[in-house]
């Protein structure tokens, strides 16, 4: 019967793509064991040095040390929850600052020609450094954090409004402008839904850079936070609890950027959904 | 009586990205009456979309004089609707929102903004599309979005650069069929620019035959064709095939010489 090959196909197809999905579990989870194994019998065997490289079983145990009897600079949840507090403050400020900058002056040619050196010239200078500025002038709290991430931030989400707003396609704004738009409506309805989608791409990449303002701001000095514990760690030749540091900031980032993509699909639903996963 | 659109000496000058001067159109005279369906035919290149932009005010002419209802024109005047070449949907609203947006620039309240574009999306076959995005519409679909969201707003000209010439033959036709009933319970001028000869005879009252660039009008002709036509099929009525063939003989100088000049500058 002809009309069974199609069914058998469409089977086919889908045992296939099964079959692919658990080639490519099962390989991560072989991947991360060959690591790990890898690394602890390394280190067991003396091949790797423990004092600088540390191993598995004491990251784990100074993690699981730091759950339950909490660290040296206070319980756990205390830290991540104020670098969490110094990143997401200074993601939102740098955001906001980058979008109301970048559109005002992606729509004001006058403005970006006289202003463009001086910002070019501050986005040469390794930022990171202005950590050590803020530490001296907003002190050891939890200000100097969110002002070292928020530069961070402010340049890579400003340039992407800015060019967004460039790139805004001329015929939609003449049409706009024939339906009888005005200003306040071509700026709210047009230039930036249309950079919308430039913002929330750079959205990705500067919240990781927020992450690092925070802990640069905390390693230049501070009472509390993932980075200080870092640091204290590293005072102590500790590198078990420097991995461990290290650890829990990829778990705060990684859960980041799953709320990002959340955020992303809600603000540009209108945008085809893209038919490949590309990103890793 | 009175023309709807009047153009008298027009002529555009662009500056060219390498600092040079490009004329688009050169000593331009068209005159459009109220009411009338105009198509306008020329090579590529000879500055039929530009004519629209001038009509428009999106533009300003460099020399002659634009009218619109006897008043010259200064900026976007209201009373225009503008179907252009591109989608020019807004992909992030709705049908809905993009049908709706005209009403609501002209500061009507957001409730008859929408019932009116309720009205305008059924007009034009979409209802039910409301509440989709134009990435998931056909393009035969989102024409019909651009074209409720250009007469939402009443306009009493309509300008439309080859805003069917993305289709297939078959949407094509069904599109202008439909273009000509709306245009039919109106009472607005159409300036309707396209290259392709069949289409302009069988939507317009008259036809413009454009120069190739920089672009003057070079004849016109009145096509007595009878209306309510069926654009799928006047061109099988031996009178289309006449003022076709007379038509034709004229452009074909214009695109012969446009033709060379595009080899020439590929040369």
């Amino acid at each position: 019967m002809s009309a069974t090959v199609p069914v058998d196909l469409a089977r086919k197809r889908r045992s296939d793509a099964r079959r692919r999905r658990l080639m490519v579990s099962g390989g991560r989870l072989v991947l991360g064991v060959v690591i790990v194994a890898g690394w602890e019998f390394g280190a067991r065997a003396g091949v790797i040095d423990k004092f600088f490289w540390s191993q598995p079983s004491d990251i784990g145990a100074t993690l699981w040390r730091w759950i339950t009897e909490g660290t040296d600079l206070g319980p756990l949840w205390e830290q991540v929850l104020v670098t969490m507090e110094e990143t997401v403050g200074g993601f939102v400020v740098g955001s906001v600052f980058g979008v109301v900058f970048g559109v005002i002056l992606g729509s004001n040619r006058l403005l970006a020609d006289i202003l463009g050196p001086y910002i070019k010239g501050a986005n040469a200078i390794p930022r990171v450094v202005v950590g050590a500025l803020f530490a001296v002038s907003l002190g050891l709290d939890i200000q100097s954090k969110i002002a070292t991430a928020s530069v961070l931030v402010f340049f890579v989400v400003f340039f992407n409004a800015f060019q967004g707003v460039r790139e805004v396609d001329r015929n939609l704004i003449a049409n706009a402008r024939i339906l009888g738009a005005d200003n306040r409506h071509l700026t709210t309805e047009i230039v930036i839904p249309s950079a919308l989608s430039w913002i929330v791409a750079s959205l990705h990449t500067s919240f990781g850079l927020a992450l690092v303002g925070a802990v640069v701001g905390e390693l230049f000095g501070a009472y509390q936070g993932v980075g200080e514990l870092i640091y204290e760690s590293k005072n102590l030749f500790d590198t078990s609890g420097v991995f461990a540091g290290m650890l829990l900031l990829a778990s705060i980032a990684l859960i980041a950027e799953a709320l990002i993509t959340v955020l992303e699909n809600r603000l540009i639903r209108w945008r085809p959904p893209v038919a490949t996963e590309t990103r890793i | 009586m009175s023309p709807a659109i009047r153009l008298s000496g027009v002529t555009k000058r662009f500056l060219t990205p390498s600092g040079g001067v490009y004329m688009a159109l050169r000593d331009l005279n068209m005159t459009v009456e109220a009411g009338e369906f105009c198509a306008v035919v020329g090579p590529t290149g000879c500055g039929k979309s530009t004519t629209l932009g001038l009509i428009s005010g999106l533009e300003p002419p460099s020399e002659g004089v634009v009218e619109v209802f006897e008043r010259p024109v200064a900026g976007i005047a209201d009373g225009i609707g503008y179907m252009f070449q591109s989608d020019a949907v807004f992909p992030w609203k709705t049908v809905l929102e993009n049908v709706a947006a005209g009403p609501r620039y002209q500061r009507r309240s957001h409730r008859d903004a929408r019932q009116l574009a309720r009205e305008w999306i059924a007009r034009v076959g979409l209802a039910g599309f409301e509440d989709r995005y134009p990435y998931q519409l056909s393009g035969g679909m989102r024409k019909r979005v651009a074209l409720a969201q250009s007469l939402i707003n009443g306009p009493r000209i309509l300008l439309m650069d080859e805003p069917f010439s993305a289709l297939d033959v078959q949407t094509r036709s069904l599109m202008e069929n439909e273009l000509l009933n709306l245009w039919s319970a109106s009472s607005a001028s159409v300036v309707f620019v396209t290259h392709d000869l069949e289409e302009a005879i069988s939507l317009s009252d008259r036809v413009f035959v454009m120069t190739a660039g920089p672009g003057t009008v070079k004849s016109n002709y009145v096509i007595d064709l009878p209306r309510p036509r069926n654009v799928a099929e006047i061109r099988f009525q031996p009178r289309f095939a006449a003022i076709y063939e007379e038509i034709w003989k004229d452009l074909r100088d214009e695109v012969l010489v446009s033709y060379e000049r595009q080899k020439r500058g590929a040369a």
